[in-house]
């Protein structure tokens, strides 16, 4: 193929320079087990404390309550399996309060705890957006909620939710509430003392970090039992010896997602307006998936196209030089129309046709226009191809 | 390389020898090549052989190492209604269809040509040991591969002009000792595949069962019969059964009974022995032919009555555009309503339809 431009940042990102270099010396030299009694160990200890130090710092925070894991998705699972099971011993309380756009990671366990723990899991009303409608929220609050889980932004959709007065009304009754802010931390700085959040669930890969690493903040005093058990590592909640690593790089691309995300931010919407009005105006048939501009994330664009096959799409725009994806599409080339759209109210004929731009830091506007250029004429061969 | 971008082609990967040698060899021709996999139906709880995930890591792998792009394409409602039900059907009709012969015209090349379309490629190929020829005049010939063992003109000859002109089979003159040869020249770790089996959606289960749980009413038992009427026992169930089967029957004779007719009307078993089992005279439904232009007049040809046997000389008669009668030279044991005949002139394969003892 020829040189593709990625368009993809939602799934993953390229690590940053920056955040290379800083990992090298310890993949290089700073071997040790932190858990180690000798020097070698203390020394990666040392690293390992620092990049604790630094994540809590950022999210306004105290280092004892942040717990690095392997990803988002670990994150998640801790949070929802380790809260539910705590609250559930703590105070007998046995529902789960979820939105119903969750990723997997929050969907699929919430799943697996009404399924095989007992737990009652229901999943909020939203409005078309994706968004929590706070007012039948605050009608299920009641005193055996064990957990509420909501994402800070929706990685489909890209819409943003109002997580501030989430955190309110939750704090209000003493109900933990936890958050994936996977999509979210990558692009909006955070910070716990301000937002009522108890759980906070962050991924290094989607801010220019390594793969494989990262993190849940977790308030103190909140309750949460280890889902995987072991050391002691991680103040007893996540036994492993820790990936020192790709731990440092982390919280130097989180650091770099403070110090920069204004600027990223100006420079994304920019972009990712001009995409939005582009695609609504030259392509017929073509809706805005999501919240609009104002309230979604700044490098988000998703649209579904009426009678059209997304996961061709995407095949079309990749064999073009394009790396997008779809919510509907996967790898194995099955054709279900993503629950997240089906949920919101869009048929199949238009879920099907789904896509999804997500744009980085270092995408240029000769990019854009590129990608804007193309675009039509792909979306109509993909239709004709169908007929 | 010239300056003029390569042409892009679609190659169709089962995660085999055959069509990942076939992709190895497009690369190094030059083409800007893009593997497809098919997903197919299979049967609830069985695997695809076609597309298992297994195949799929495995078609992943060659196409990582041949650094080629690869997607799935579904076809599995299609591929349900083009291909699994008439299956059931025909052999509740009392036939034994060869369903990849469809699978082909209506799923592999419907599908590839489509995709092929959409991602701005000119052709597609596929791992079938079978040679293309285009004649001045611009038309396309459907040739054997010389591996006579090998070859699978067979399995296309219901394809069109269409179809065959924006088609590359880079394997055409390949043996299959070749191509194993090939995948271990290209480092594919493939070589030592086995060959895929016939019926790919209904997994390890035997056809029958298949049928059984898919339509009860294909399987009624009923009388088995000698040619004199005489009742000789009870099979269980026409689909059950092949002409000139002599396994399984389970009667015992001075020698050995072949089945010679199901009778569907009145769901009988007829079995004889093995000298009125052959038949010379039989005619073939829904004819394919390659060039588009129906013959008008008796031809001699070569006849292939399914995918292992011989092909053997005869007369074909057209009847109309789309049925021929067939007379051989010699008769058959094993000419079975339901399979293709098909017809060959030397190397080309010139068309061929679907064999019925009954003249419509």
């Amino acid at each position: 193929m020829n040189t593709q431009t990625y368009l993809d940042y939602g799934a993953t990102t390229p690590i940053d320079k920056r955040v290379l270099s800083a990992m090298l010396p310890h993949l290089e030299n700073t071997f040790g087990n932190p858990s180690s009694v000798h020097f070698i160990g203390q020394q990666a200890e040392r690293a390992l404390e620092e990049s604790r130090r630094i994540m809590a710092e950022l999210l306004g925070a105290k280092p004892s309550e942040i717990i690095f894991t392997s990803c988002g998705s670990e994150s998640d699972n801790l949070a929802l399996r380790g809260g539910a099971i705590a609250r559930r011993r703590e105070g007998g309380c046995n529902r789960i309060l979820i939105s119903p756009i969750e990723h997997p990671a929050i969907s699929i366990t919430g799943a697996q705890l009404a399924d095989q723990d007992g737990f009652e899991v229901e999943t909020l009303p939203v409005d078309q957006s994706g968004r929590i409608l706070l007012g039948e929220l605050e009608n299920r609050l009641d005193a055996d909620v064990a957990l509420v889980s909501v994402m800070a932004a929706n990685n489909e959709i890209g819409t943003l939710n109002p997580i501030q007065e989430i955190g309110a009304l939750c704090r209000e009754r003493e109900i933990p509430f936890h958050s994936d802010a996977v999509q979210f931390g990558a692009h909006y700085p955070i910070d716990v003392s301000q937002v009522p959040v108890d759980m906070l669930s962050l991924g290094a890969h989607k801010f220019y970090g390594p793969k494989g690493v990262g993190a849940l903040y977790v308030r103190s005093g909140t309750p949460l039992l280890p889902v995987q058990t072991g050391g002691s590592q991680e103040f007893g909640l996540r036994a492993a010896t820790e990936n020192v690593p790709s731990i440092v790089g982390m919280a130097r691309a989180f650091q770099l997602v403070q110090e920069e995300s204004n600027q990223r931010s100006q420079h994304l919407i920019r972009l990712r307006d001009e995409i939005i009005q582009e695609v609504l105006q030259k392509i017929p048939d073509s809706q805005l998936t999501g919240a609009a501009p104002d309230s979604r994330l700044p490098n988000h664009a998703s649209f579904v196209f009426l009678g059209l096959d997304g996961n061709m799409l995407i095949q079309v725009l990749d064999s073009e030089g394009f790396a997008c994806s779809s919510g509907s599409a996967c790898k194995t080339g099955d054709p279900k129309p993503s629950s997240v759209l089906t949920h919101l109210g869009y048929p199949p004929e238009w879920a099907l046709g789904s896509l999804r731009i997500t744009l980085g830091k270092d995408t240029t506007q000769a990019e854009v226009d590129r990608f804007l250029q193309i675009l039509p004429e792909c979306v109509q061969r993909v239709r004709e191809a169908a007929g | 390389m010239s300056s003029k971008p390569a042409e892009r082609i679609i190659v169709g990967m089962s995660g085999g020898v055959d069509s990942s040698v076939a992709a190895a060899l497009l690369k190094k021709e030059g083409w800007q090549v893009i593997g497809v996999m098919l997903r197919l139906w299979s049967d609830p709880g069985t695997l695809n052989r076609c597309c298992a995930p297994d195949d799929m890591i495995e078609a992943r792998n060659i196409a990582g190492q041949l650094e080629i792009p690869f997607y799935v394409v579904d076809a599995k409602q299609a591929f349900y209604e083009a291909v699994v039900t008439p299956f059931i059907e025909s052999y509740a009709s009392g036939f034994t269809p060869n369903p990849c012969l469809r699978c082909n015209r209506l799923i592999r090349w419907r599908f590839l040509r489509s995709r092929a379309k959409a991602l701005g490629a000119d052709k597609i190929a596929t791992g079938h040991y079978a040679r293309l020829k285009t004649l001045p005049d611009g038309s396309v010939q459907l040739l054997k591969n010389p591996d006579t063992e090998k070859d699978q003109s067979y399995f296309l000859h219901l394809l069109t002009q269409d179809d065959l002109r924006n088609t590359v089979f880079p394997l055409a003159d390949y043996s299959k000792t070749e191509v194993r040869q090939l995948a271990r020249e290209f480092s594919l770790p493939v070589a030592e595949r086995q060959d895929s089996q016939d019926l790919c959606f209904v997994g390890q289960r035997d056809y029958r069962e298949f049928i059984r749980d898919n339509d009860p009413n294909a399987l009624k038992p009923g009388p088995i019969l000698n040619q004199d009427g005489d009742l000789l026992g009870e099979h269980t169930g026409l689909a059950d059964y092949t002409i000139g089967q002599r396994k399984g029957l389970g009667i015992a004779g001075p020698e050995p009974y072949y089945v010679i007719q199901k009778d569907l009307k009145n769901n009988t078993l007829v079995i004889g022995f093995k000298e009125v089992l052959g038949r010379s005279e039989f005619f073939t439904h829904r004819v394919n032919w390659i060039s588009g232009n129906p013959p008008q007049k008796t031809f001699p040809a070569e006849i292939k009555i399914r995918y292992k046997s011989q092909a053997v000389p005869g007369q074909v008669t057209p009847l109309n555009s789309h049925q021929a009668r067939i007379n051989l030279e010699e008769p058959l044991p094993d000419i079975t309503p339901g399979q293709a005949g098909v017809f060959y002139q030397g190397q080309i394969c010139l068309g061929g339809g679907t064999i019925s003892l009954e003249e419509s």
